[in-house]
């Protein structure tokens, strides 16, 4: 068979593929942007992490294509579409100076080629270990598509695991320190942070212990899942969780959000703050587009309506920018009114698009935030709602007395109303009000022919929707303390759609994961913040290609066989049925 | 269209509600505008009479805040940027009339010819080229914006759409969205996050004499190669082979396929077409508003989507005609009902006239002004 | 007793006429099939009669109320419910939950209520999942409840479409082809099926079916369409001798329908 010649026209074709995804990643600005951030501490960056990943991907890729499972094909393959890649890059290196490619590609700097070639002088002794490196990456990536598939998916994690640890090591070894020094033994951390963790970066050591651990636990967890399905091939009765682990597993997790202020630290409260404003969004996002199926991209008005009404209603400085005077209303007094002037929104809104469908529902909806958004920066609202000066001196929450101020205070208030969303999006998916949402969103004409209501449904979705929303922009404005309408862009709409299709589509869970990697992350590394809407971008893509139904899909509702038992003892007659 | 009394009652009076308010609104606003100039003191009778047997054309009191110039002026800016909208109009609906989708990304195939372009002509201009052959150096920055927009749409295509063409329509939408992103960051990525100020071009700076109304030359280049391109595509869906296979498989797919018709080529070549058209358009935008920047597609797309629905989506002339109307209606709406309606710094909500038409005609309206050209079984 | 009539029903589409002055009367309990070529408007006449399409000319009746023109989700909460030529489930909801929807009609409960969970509202979704079990059961598909609708096999999912239909206890039913697709031997068992529906259950059965056999084997009642129009109604025995009808058919049914069942 024509099959066991070694297939060039493949390597080609991958090695090209991998030098232009090394271009792209080069002239993007993803490889000289992240020099200071060390992955393992005075070894590699963050930068050039994307160099070796890349390399290590397209050897792989290689391999798979070119192996027929013979090592010598394989390792042939990845060293040459190693090489292959790496070649583009040094044409990239060696081309940038004469060519004076930096006055267009901005990123084709000195800094870039300080990355690649390792800052030697001159560059071009840097170019060897460049290739080195890449042709050595690309072959550990063909070696290890030739692992079985167990210690292949064991070593990938491991990998994968000291990058994630180490681009946030200073992270995390705050977070170590923090837990600690709750439980009173700062020593121990000290020692402890010692072995793993460098000034930046994981520490070598650290990053070996890492790459070990995680391979003994992925290897340990795949064995464990083998004895499981043999066990339950054999007949074995499904193990239950015991009553008594989940209520500990409630109480574990009641005490670590209580306590999560503390073990964080003030830097990443504030980001937590943020998380759990998105996840608000987000619940109520996921009931529109997740549930009812409509797609609205224009769901930042209502966190722009929540927050202008809470400004307008609290703001004791009124008159700066405005020409209305102060109410003078508390927080708590103003935020029932924002909600509602929300959720009123949400109906003005939702009645004109009540016969539309799909993508035009998509647009308008748009076109909805897009006018709120330039009205809100207009001089012709300016004497309202202030305009681009937009409105200041916003009141903060009082509880009991405590005018809740930093991020630490406010991430209580933040995650209850977090909480809240989340127990009455699931106290309604699984209700009448839920089933009709999803009815309509799988086919509206069948719906209302089984008798829905598709008018009162979808003004139901769009209330509860711009409820959540509201809500998120009264606390967003009380947080701050001053708004402007630049804070309400389409952008945030996008952000908010993104989270709820990276977790999953009218999952509930999937919010809150999706709204911590996509909210979260970024706010950590900040040299993303530039690169944030490329990776979403290419995250929405990449997502409705290759897995959109999400990271943690939303999982059909067990009914039938839940209530089995029980149905035997009563044992109705059937002949009885409707 | 279905009719339900019961629904008709309720909701429709709401519809009926927004349309009245909003014609009120125009026609109140522009009246009030088109008459602020009616001197103190003086009855409707005289000022009416004053107006319509005035000789003297450039008479403020009769139009308002300004002069018939001026107005003649808005009207001619409107037709240049309507020429834009009208061209990247056609990428909408080409690709609408052939996969049923909005491709959200499109103006952003518009921005990456404009922007790539951008490079060429300032360094034509720095080398002196333009101005010795500004003809042939024009051309080239076109040709490049041209071929960097269909690059670009060709590989969105293939990457981003081609393996969902069967998936329920929202997901090729947010793949679009998600491509529209990836691409305005890519090229912040690679060009820059400034503003770049494209050369001027000697030849077309000052004014020409247009039947008689001196018109600034980069206006009337603009709005003149705007109608060439829209004829040559015209020709060109009507008349080629490549044409016909176009709008047999906008019919129906499957059909074209029995028939011997490659039907993913023809989905290249329209999205390939619709791109070119776009990265001309760029070009042209490029010689009308002097700046381009990575974002400079969003604004511009939206519209041109709404001069295409306007049009009737799907509807190759009416696209055009739909631009043209929007970019007239957008250059004269603020100064005409806006200011009649007392809104201080009218020129700021300019992008609201567009939205709001835009939202109006996809709830009250939405095969368009001029009917669609499709079947719409599928919409 | 006549349960819905339709009188001079007249629907057009632009120039095409789809339903030309059609009137049937349904007799309560029976079994009253709607025949004809393809595009001979039948589905049209039912989108009429369920509220899909409001008829521009005529009347349609159901137990003395008078439902053109009112929306589809009146009409249904009204006593009719309906399946479709080409399935349609709610593809990504579980069985139990389709026919959770389909109780639609019978349920009153508030999304307050549900938020707070209310006693009532406890009780009402525990009689619904029990009833919903029960007409689980009812279409010979315990223990499939908690699969995807999609995931179905054929004759499952036309079963379920029919539970989810009975589960807003319509006292009319109307049936688009509910054998479509089917061998023979899936066929005679909806053929029995439907028959049980009918004698158990006491509802009145309107079906749309291009299989003779099924046609002839349990109609009380048949109306023959063409080209929109009434060409022919009566008994069984009386259709199959129709010369119009076998006209109409020619090159189409004939030969099924020359053949006695």
């Amino acid at each position: 068979m024509k099959a066991q010649t070694f297939d060039v026209k493949s390597v080609f074709k991958l090695g090209g593929l991998g030098g232009f995804t090394l271009l792209y990643l080069s002239l993007v600005g993803l490889v000289s942007n992240f020099v200071t951030r060390d992955v393992i501490s005075k070894t590699m960056s963050l930068s050039f992490a994307f160099v070796i990943i890349t390399t290590f991907l397209f050897g792989y890729l290689t391999a798979r294509r070119t192996s027929r499972r013979n090592w010598f094909y394989a390792v042939g393959g990845g060293v040459m579409s190693g090489a292959i890649g790496i070649a583009c890059l040094i044409i990239l290196v060696l081309l940038t100076a004469p060519l004076n490619l930096q006055a267009v590609f901005v990123n084709a700097s000195p800094a870039l080629i300080k990355v690649l070639t390792f800052g030697k002088e001159p560059f071009t002794a840097g170019l060897l270990p460049l290739t080195g490196w890449a042709v050595v990456s690309s072959l550990t990536g063909a070696m290890v598509y030739m692992l079985p598939p167990n210690i292949r998916r064991a070593v990938i994690a491991g990998v994968v695991a000291v990058i994630a640890i180490g681009t946030l090591a200073q992270l995390l070894s705050d977070v170590v320190e923090n837990i600690f020094a709750l439980l009173g033994n700062k020593r121990a951390s000290g020692a402890l942070l010692k072995i793993f963790f460098a000034k930046k970066g994981l520490s070598v050591s650290g990053a070996a212990i890492i790459f070990v651990l995680t391979i003994l636990v992925s290897a340990f967890s795949a064995w464990r899942k083998q004895i499981v399905a043999a066990k339950e091939q054999s007949g074995a009765a499904q193990t239950q969780t015991p009553k008594e682990i989940k209520i500990a597993v409630w109480i574990v997790s009641l005490l670590v959000i209580l306590l999560l202020p503390n073990i964080f630290g003030s830097y990443l409260s504030e980001i937590v703050v943020t998380v759990a404003i998105y996840t608000l969004m987000g619940f109520g996002l996921n009931i529109v587009v997740g549930f009812a199926g409509l797609l609205d991209l224009g769901y930042v008005a209502f966190f722009a309506i929540g927050a202008y009404t809470m400004a307008l209603l609290t703001s004791n400085q009124m008159g700066q920018t405005t020409e209305l005077v102060n109410t003078g209303l508390s927080f708590w007094a103003a935020l029932p009114i924002s909600i509602g002037v929300a959720v009123l929104w949400g109906i003005i809104l939702g009645v004109p698009v009540l016969r539309m469908r799909g993508d035009y529902l998509a647009i308008v909806t748009l076109g909805f935030g897009e006018i709120i958004r330039v009205l809100a920066l207009s001089n012709f609202l300016q004497p309202k709602i202030g305009g681009a000066q937009g409105i200041l001196g916003i009141a903060k929450p009082v509880v009991f007395g405590y005018e809740l101020v930093s991020s630490q205070q406010l991430y209580y208030l933040v995650v209850a109303a977090a909480l809240l969303a989340a127990y009455v999006s699931w106290r309604m998916r699984d209700s009448r009000a839920g089933r009709s949402w999803m009815a309509m969103r799988e086919d509206e004409d069948v719906a209302e022919a089984m008798g829905i209501n598709l008018i009162k449904t979808k003004l139901l979705a769009f209330a509860t929707g711009a409820a959540f929303s509201g809500f998120a922009g009264a606390i967003f404005a009380a947080k701050l303390g001053s708004i402007y309408p630049a804070s309400f862009n389409l952008l945030v709409s996008i952000n908010v759609l993104s989270l709820i299709i990276v977790g999953g589509i009218g999952s509930l869970p999937g919010v809150v994961i999706g709204a911590v990697a996509l909210v979260g992350l970024p706010e950590l590394l900040r040299e993303f913040s530039e690169f944030r809407m490329l990776i979403f971008g290419a995250l929405l893509v990449g997502m409705m290609l290759f897995k959109p139904e999400g990271f943690w899909p939303a999982a059909a509702q067990k009914r039938e066989l839940h209530e089995f038992e029980s149905e035997e003892v009563e044992a109705h007659p059937a002949s009885e049925a409707a | 269209m279905r009719l339900n009394l019961k629904n008709l009652s309720i909701v429709d009076s709401l519809l009926w509600l927004i349309r009245v308010v909003v014609i009120v609104l125009v026609l109140w606003g522009s009246i009030a505008g088109l008459t602020s100039g009616r001197v103190d003191g003086e009855g409707w009778g005289q000022f009416f009479v004053r107006c319509t047997t005035s000789t003297d054309v450039g008479t403020i009191q009769c139009m308002g805040k300004y002069s018939a110039e001026t107005w003649r002026d808005f009207f001619i800016f409107g037709l240049a940027q309507g020429g834009i909208y009208a061209l990247i109009a056609l990428g909408y609906t080409l690709v609408y009339g052939v996969l049923f989708m909005i491709n959200f990304a499109h103006g952003e195939v518009f921005m990456s010819g404009a922007f790539t372009a951008y490079f060429v002509a300032a360094s034509f201009s720095d080398s002196g080229f333009m101005d010795q052959n500004p003809v042939l150096a024009l051309g080239v920055v076109m040709l490049v914006s041209m071929v960097t927009s269909t690059i670009v749409a060709v590989l969105l295509e293939r990457i981003a759409y081609r393996p969902l063409r069967r998936a329920p329509r929202l997901v090729p939408l947010i793949t679009a969205i998600g491509a529209s992103y990836f691409l305005q960051y890519t090229f912040r990525g690679l060009y820059g996050s400034g503003k770049k100020v494209y050369p001027d071009v000697a030849i077309l700076t000052g004014k020409w004499m247009v039947f008689g109304i001196p018109i600034l030359k980069t206006q009337v280049v603009v709005f003149v190669a705007a109608v060439i391109l829209m004829v040559g595509l015209y020709y060109f869906v009507q008349k080629t082979k490549t044409g016909k296979a176009m709008r047999a498989v906008a019919e129906d797919k499957d059909v074209a396929m029995l028939m011997g018709i490659d039907v993913d080529r023809v989905i290249v070549i329209t999205f390939a077409t619709g791109a070119a058209m776009a990265g001309a358009a760029g070009v042209l935008y490029g010689l009308l508003f002097k700046q381009v920047d990575f974002i400079m597609g969003f604004i511009p797309g939206i519209k041109a989507f709404t001069a295409a629905v306007l049009g009737g989506i799907g509807n190759i002339p009416g696209a055009m005609v739909g631009g043209l109307f929007l970019g007239i209606f957008e250059s004269v709406g603020p100064s005409l009902f806006l200011e009649g309606l007392g809104v201080p710094a009218a020129y700021q909500l300019k992008d609201v006239i567009a939205f709001t038409m835009l939202v109006l005609v996809l709830i009250f309206r939405p095969s368009g002004i001029m009917g669609q050209n499709l079947s719409d079984k599928k919409a | 007793m006549t349960i819905l009539s339709a009188k001079h029903v007249t629907k057009r589409f632009g120039g095409l006429v789809a339903v030309n002055d059609v009137s049937v009367e349904i007799a309560e309990q029976s079994i009253f099939s709607v025949i004809g070529p393809n595009g001979a408007g039948k589905t049209t006449f039912f989108n009429c009669i369920t509220g899909f399409y409001t008829p521009e000319e005529g009347d349609i009746i159901f137990r003395g109320e008078h439902i053109r023109g009112i929306p589809a989700d009146h009409i249904t909460r009204q006593g009719i419910s309906r399946t479709y030529q080409n399935i349609r489930l709610f593809a990504n909801m579980t069985a139990i939950e389709n026919i959770l929807v389909g109780q639609e009609p019978q349920l009153k409960s508030h999304w307050l209520g549900a938020i707070f969970n209310t006693p009532g509202t406890r009780r009402e979704e525990e009689y619904a999942h029990k009833e919903a079990r029960r007409m689980l059961r009812f279409v010979s598909l315990r223990g499939m409840g908690d699969h995807l609708a999609k995931n179905l096999p054929y004759g499952a999912q036309r079963r379920l479409e029919i539970a989810r239909a009975l589960a807003s206890r319509p006292k009319l039913l109307l049936l688009d082809e509910p054998t479509a697709g089917m061998n023979p031997n899936e066929t005679a068992e909806m053929t029995d099926f439907i028959k049980m529906i009918r004698d158990e259950l006491g509802i009145t059965i309107l079906l749309i079916e291009h299989d003779m056999r099924v046609v002839m084997g349990i109609s009380d009642w048949i109306t023959v369409l063409d080209y929109g129009a009434k060409i022919a109604e009566g008994n069984p025995e009386e259709i199959r001798r129709n010369p119009r009808v076998i006209e109409a058919y020619l090159g189409t049914g004939a030969a099924g329908l020359a053949k006695p069942a």
